[in-house]
């Protein structure tokens, strides 16, 4: 016998102590949470302005939402804690339950206190929104009491199925909540959905799947919801034999996959906005322009790390000089050329402006370069609208008469159209972005993200690394302006607010900073989405706030984080796998 | 061209000298008539305390800050007043304080950056090889994010990011700040290492006993002044040297 003690059995085995139980006192504090921004929505009129929006079998929009707080913060108040070493797996059962409940109980019991307060206090005048009608949506139309029974009731109700979403076993929770979106999606985008089925000419799903009045019909929802479950349910674990398959792909095969899903991509863009018509077009054409700048600010701030705030200065600059070109109402000199001629001197102009705004910031990093280019997007529009230079750009008034877009013999007039040229420059501008991101100024822009003296101490040129990055970014902009000039017909100063900068950078943030298909879900749905839903159109920035938050506490790299930073932590696993692995055989080499 | 002079006396040519180097910060000046050689295949130290100049003149080398008089020279040609980034691609090449790596590239991105200005793929493989020689345990880190490494692995990646730039010479900024005195020894040995392979080394460094004990020559700087100039060994038995930096007590 071999004298050598195995290690793991010398050491005395550490007894495992229970997890905590749910804190059913944090539950109130949940609750709180949850009636606090049930009366937000309330007040800010949300819920009112979503009522006229029916969902799902006639629930609305507004109840919805505000029913939707008691089931999110439910399911907050009774989720487990982490797993802490030298603990049991947290247990789950009633008291998760209990504690939705809780959570559910008392928010209600906010939100009928302020049902209650409605309707003895007149707060008009500080929230014109919390009206007589609002106190009807909120009572149900049959006053006090019956409200207490049903937000009470109903919110602990939900509440406790919130609660109940972290009791269900692991396999089942998945496509439940999975299906229970999906479900959701197809209420909330009808139009969306209605006319995909029109389009591709199965119209009877339309009629199977909503009701008259709008929204889905109870058997639209459980055909839905059994369909999603079913698919998750049976595809859970192929899933993750595929993802991790993908990950441990060689280049080539990879390469020769993304090849395959460009060609899919290539066939649905060709095909769809015929299937999806025109105002539905118009829809993701918008979108597409918030994409093309999105991928160009993606490479400024995501490849090269300098975070411009003063974006919409590069798209304003496309706009107007596609305006002046190719417009014959431009005030001063009007060329008339086509989009095609005028390209080169948009591209130039451009440029000039990456280059205008670049150099003067070289210096800067961080919070400086974010404060100044704020100052220089709004210096642009002021610019556009200034007496000063209204002779060539027309001040308030703008230019108007801006030819449809002429690419050779093809015109393009109607959102339909339009749909093919941003969706080229679309595709064109990911390639560039991801050719880039492989090329040797990439890996500078990188390096400089990083650390900059050293990157340049490594011989990255970091001037020229940071005005290609503005340069490029610039040109990316220029031709969402220069589409956006010609589809719109015109083109005025107030179109370049400071919020289109904003909204371009949570595009690339929501999505994930550095990630080409984060970029394009980012501007699907922060862009698209509120166009479907036009009920949001007030509450859009309070929503993109909620969202920036949350992404910010919760996933700050992002829906779809950059493969690289993925495959890292995925093969850091691995690899600490592997070592344990063969720490193991040894002692059991050891033991043996 | 300007040619560097033969000072060495046996007719070697010192692969990089600052030759009576003035270097002004506005209107004050930091360093004073410097003069520094490095021949072929040595390690020289510049040692000196706080202040005294250390960092201005690796400033000067790279090209950070220009001299106001005199110049520097890479293997007889003259480099001052070249931007950064050519001195780096005429074959300077630094392990920054702190090692300073890419914290969130990987291991392999990090090496693959000390090579950015070159080309020749097959010659970046051949001295990521090296490197793998040199230090085997990077090779199995490859994969794995640099600021995951233990300070010792992270030591190991900044040398050799610095020398898959194939320097002709390596400058070395203060190798054992802030490290455990382990790992300054291990650090030492690491620059013993590729001394041996052939790379000439200039380490400036403030624990002058640790420098002297590997170095072939050394220089002293105070307040912008090379006050002393000699081998190691006889540094090592300078008696200002000793009271001054050797913390020796009479």
């Amino acid at each position: 016998m071999a004298q050598t003690v195995d290690a793991r059995q010398a050491l005395p085995e550490r007894e495992l102590v229970p997890s905590p139980p749910v804190d059913l006192g944090a539950a109130v504090k949940w609750g709180l949470i949850a009636g606090m921004t049930a009366v937000f929505v309330s007040a800010i009129g949300m819920v009112q302005a979503f009522e006229v929006r029916s969902v799902v079998v006639g629930v609305d929009l507004g109840y919805l939402v505000l029913f939707g707080a008691a089931l999110v913060f439910g399911y907050a108040a009774a989720r487990p804690g982490e797993q802490l070493e030298g603990f049991l797996a947290p247990e789950r059962g009633v008291r998760n339950v209990a504690a939705g409940l809780i959570a559910g109980l008392v928010g209600g019991a906010v939100l009928w206190l302020f049902v209650l307060l409605i309707g003895a206090v007149d707060i008009r005048s500080v929230f014109p929104s919390v009206s007589p009608q609002l106190r009807d949506l909120l009572t149900f139309g049959r006053g006090a009491g019956f409200a207490a029974a049903a937000l009470i009731g109903g919110f602990g109700l939900v509440g406790a199925l919130g609660g109940g979403i972290p009791v269900l076993p692991e396999r089942i929770r998945a496509p439940l909540v999975n299906a229970l979106a999906w479900v959701l999606a197809f209420g909330l985008f009808e139009d969306l959905f209605a006319q995909i089925f029109r389009g591709a000419k199965v119209p009877f799903l339309e009629d199977l799947l909503y009701q008259p009045g709008g929204g889905l019909s109870l058997v639209g929802a459980l055909i839905v919801f059994v369909l999603f479950f079913a698919v998750y349910l049976s595809t859970a674990s192929r899933r993750e034999t595929v993802r991790s398959r993908i990950a441990t792909m060689s280049p080539s095969e990879r390469r020769r996959w993304v090849g395959v899903g460009l060609v899919v991509a290539i066939v649905i863009l060709a095909v769809l906005p015929q299937i999806l018509g025109n105002f539905l077009s118009e829809v993701f054409d918008l979108a597409g322009i918030f994409l093309m700048m999105a991928l160009g600010l993606n490479i400024v701030v995501g490849y090269a790390g300098l975070l411009d705030l003063g974006y919409v200065a590069f798209f304003a600059v496309g706009a107007y000089t596609t305006a002046v070109l190719t417009s014959p109402g431009s005030p001063r000199w009007s060329p008339e050329m086509t989009f095609v001629a005028a390209l080169p001197f948009i591209v130039l102009a451009a440029a000039m402006a990456g280059i205008m705004v670049g150099t003067p910031v070289l210096r800067m990093r961080g919070d400086y370069l974010a404060i100044v280019t704020l100052g220089f997007g709004e210096i642009a529009r002021l610019l556009f609208l200034s007496d000063w230079l209204k002779p060539y750009f027309g001040g308030a008034q703008g230019i108007l008469q801006i030819p449809p877009l002429e690419l050779g013999p093809l015109t393009f007039r109607s959102s339909l159209d339009f749909f093919y040229p941003i969706y080229a420059f679309v595709l064109v501008f990911a390639y560039v972005s991801w050719a880039l991101q492989n090329s040797r100024i990439g890996r500078g822009w990188m390096a400089m993200r990083e650390d900059e003296p050293v990157a340049e101490v490594m011989g990255v040129d970091v001037v020229k690394a940071k005005l290609t990055a503005f340069v490029i970014g610039a040109i990316l902009a220029s031709f969402g302006g220069a589409l956006f000039a010609h589809k719109i017909g015109s083109v005025f100063p107030h179109s370049f607010q400071i919020l289109v900068s904003i909204v371009v950078l949570v595009i690339i943030i929501v999505g994930g900073i550095g990630s080409i298909p984060g970029v394009v879900v980012g501007a699907l749905i922060l862009v698209g989405a509120p166009e479907l839903l036009r009920e949001f159109a007030e509450f859009r920035y309070l929503i993109y706030g909620v969202l920036l938050i949350f992404m910010m506490l919760k996933k700050p790299e992002g829906f779809i984080p950059s493969r690289q930073r993925a495959r890292e932590l995925h093969q850091e696993e691995m690899m600490q796998d592997a070592w344990l692995r063969k720490e193991e055989e040894a002692a059991a080499a050891a033991g043996s | 061209m300007e040619t560097g002079a033969d000072r060495g006396g046996d007719g070697r040519r010192p692969i990089l000298e600052l030759r009576d180097v003035d270097t002004h910060y506005g209107p004050i000046q930091i360093l004073k008539d410097v003069t520094i050689e490095i021949y072929p295949g040595e390690i020289v130290c510049l040692l000196g305390g706080n202040a005294s100049g250390k960092t201005t003149t690796l400033k000067t080398i790279l090209g950070y800050v220009e001299p106001s008089h005199g110049a520097v020279f890479l293997d007889g040609e003259e480099i001052s007043g070249l931007p950064t980034q050519e001195r780096v691609r005429r074959g300077i090449s630094m392990v920054p304080e702190n090692r300073r790596l890419f914290k969130r590239m990987t291991v392999r991105e990090n090496l693959e950056m000390g090579a950015y200005l070159r080309d020749d793929r097959e010659g970046i493989e051949e001295d990521m090889e090296r490197v793998f020689e040199l230090f085997p345990r990077v090779k199995d880190r490859l994969n794995q994010r640099a600021g995951t490494l233990s300070g010792g692995e992270q030591q190991m990646v900044a040398v050799g990011r610095a020398l898959m730039a194939r320097p002709k010479v390596l400058l070395m900024d203060e190798p054992s700040m802030g490290l455990a005195p382990v790992l300054v020894a291990q650090n030492f040995e690491i620059i013993e290492q590729i001394h041996e392979q052939g790379t000439t080394v200039f380490v400036v460094e403030q624990n002058a006993n640790m420098a002297l004990s590997i170095a072939d020559r050394g220089y002293v700087l105070q307040t912008g002044q090379i006050v002393l100039a000699d081998t190691a060994s006889a540094l090592l038995e300078n008696p200002e040297m000793k009271k001054a930096y050797l913390g020796e007590l009479e």
